[in-house]
């Protein structure tokens, strides 16, 4: 450009490092606060409900429809010896059904005999469909399309299929975050159905690589729990219910400590391929305040 | 002001491909991260400046859907968004080692930094573990999308940025 050619006045901007440590600035205040109070969330929740949650519905159709595409290109070549395995399956359950209708006849007598409640299926559930992942690999958690407005609450539990899946950390008005108990910060206390003896039941990344979860602090002084072991939640958790099966010992050891065992569980939830879940829209809190 | 319109409208279009569709796509275990392509792309093709603010809203939309405390990841994607800028001078839309080396570098950096506040903050110490079966198998499932959807970039690159520069 010709020096005699009257530039443009260049317009004042100001420059990115001045943008760079306000950003930094209003990170940290933000990470401060929120680490050192747990404000509760609920404006930013339904301003995501109204903008990106309605997106995600819609989008998520796609994305289960791609889920089930390629479940069925991992599948297909095992489906075909899975169905003659099933069909010599199903004559032996069909025996082992006989057999067990003419005992739960029995139980059932014997439960009214006994005043026992099933517990488990006496919680109010509501069904909810999962319709967004997370965003990173090192924490589990999902969003479900359920929120306050249809009575979800922070805490409530959440199972999938026959076992427990999580607890809602997060509402907003139309939608939930549910932490996985995989998740490599959840802890849950559970126990052994066998013997009653309580273990926490920790999530971890490490071991999830293998569909293992954790559990720690298993006092059992007279060796009585074996691989194979039913776990369910323990009565002493302050947030889950109590009865809801985690999954089965698959091995344990015993500590260096002598005292207590620690060892691996392996879960009854497939975490990897959830698409409906259900939510107990009843809290442990409430439980015992009514009792 | 095209350019910005474009960015508004990429954050949630990303944010939900993220979640909605690629966060339920696990191979192997783990998840493509969608939102370090994005950052880093506008990151070389639209300077540090709107990197840096397109990696803090996207961060912050991350952290509200994610995670508990906030400004995390708006805090890791900022930073990342900066750097990846500084790159902005010596793009050029023909080459396509340079975009792909700055994305691979925001992953590793992204997983790095994840590992150090989330997992070393709690002594979860065997970074080699997290690294051969999180970061790694991540940044190649990361680099295929980031393959896949390069040349719809470099359209809107070719038609929204560019026109700024003939101006």
């Amino acid at each position: 450009m010709s020096p005699l050619v009257p530039r443009k006045k260049e317009k004042f901007s100001i420059p990115t490092k001045y943008y760079l440590l306000v950003v930094i600035l209003v990170c940290m205040l933000l990470l401060l606060v929120t680490f050192l109070i747990d404000i509760p969330k609920t404006a930013s929740n339904s301003v995501l409900g109204y903008t990106i949650v309605p997106m995600q519905k819609g989008v998520s159709s796609i994305g289960s429809y791609f889920v089930s595409r390629k479940e069925m290109l991992v599948q297909i070549s095992t489906l075909q010896k899975e169905n003659e395995d099933l069909k010599a399956q199903i004559d032996e359950l069909n025996n082992e059904n006989i057999q067990l209708k003419q005992e739960k006849f029995e139980l059932v007598s014997l439960r009214e005999l006994f005043e026992l409640d099933a517990q488990y299926s006496d919680y109010k559930k509501t069904g909810a469909r999962v319709i967004a992942g997370g965003t990173g690999n090192w924490f589990d958690s999902f969003v479900i399309n359920k929120g306050s407005k249809d009575g979800i609450e922070p805490d409530m539990n959440v199972i999938c299929g026959s076992g427990l899946c999580g607890r809602v950390v997060d509402v907003g008005p139309n939608w939930s975050r549910v932490m996985s108990i995989i998740d490599d910060t959840s802890n849950v206390s559970a126990m052994v159905l066998s013997t009653s003896d309580n273990l926490i039941v920790s999530g971890d990344l490490e071991s999830m690589k293998e569909n293992h979860i954790r559990f720690s602090d298993l006092y059992d002084e007279d060796n009585k729990v074996a691989v194979g072991d039913k776990v369910v939640t323990s009565n002493i958790s302050d947030k889950f219910l109590p009865g809801i099966l985690v999954g089965y010992i698959s091995s344990i050891e015993t500590d260096p400590n002598n005292l207590t065992k620690s060892g691996y569980i392996t879960p009854v939830v497939d975490f990897h391929h959830l698409s409906e879940v259900l939510v107990i829209t009843e809290k442990k809190q409430e439980i015992s305040a009514k009792e | 002001m095209k350019k910005l319109i474009m960015n508004v409208l990429l954050i949630p279009i990303f944010f939900v491909l993220q979640t909605a569709v690629f966060g339920r796509l696990s191979v192997v275990g783990v998840i493509p991260n969608l939102l370090i392509i994005l950052v880093a792309v506008t990151g070389f093709m639209q300077g540090d400046k709107a990197a840096l603010l397109v990696g803090f809203f996207i961060g912050l939309l991350a952290d509200i859907f994610t995670f508990r405390i906030l400004g995390l990841h708006a805090l890791i994607f900022a930073l990342i968004g900066f750097v990846t800028g500084q790159f902005h001078n010596t793009f050029y839309p023909e080459d396509f080692k340079l975009p792909l080396l700055v994305i691979t570098g925001s992953d590793l950096s992204y997983s790095l930094l994840m590992y150090f506040f989330t997992y070393l903050f709690r002594a979860k110490f065997r970074f080699g573990f997290y690294f051969l079966n999180v970061s790694l198998p991540e940044l190649a499932y990361t680099l295929l999308v980031a393959l896949l959807l390069y040349p719809l970039f470099l359209l809107l690159y070719r038609f929204v940025i560019r026109e700024k520069v003939n101006e």
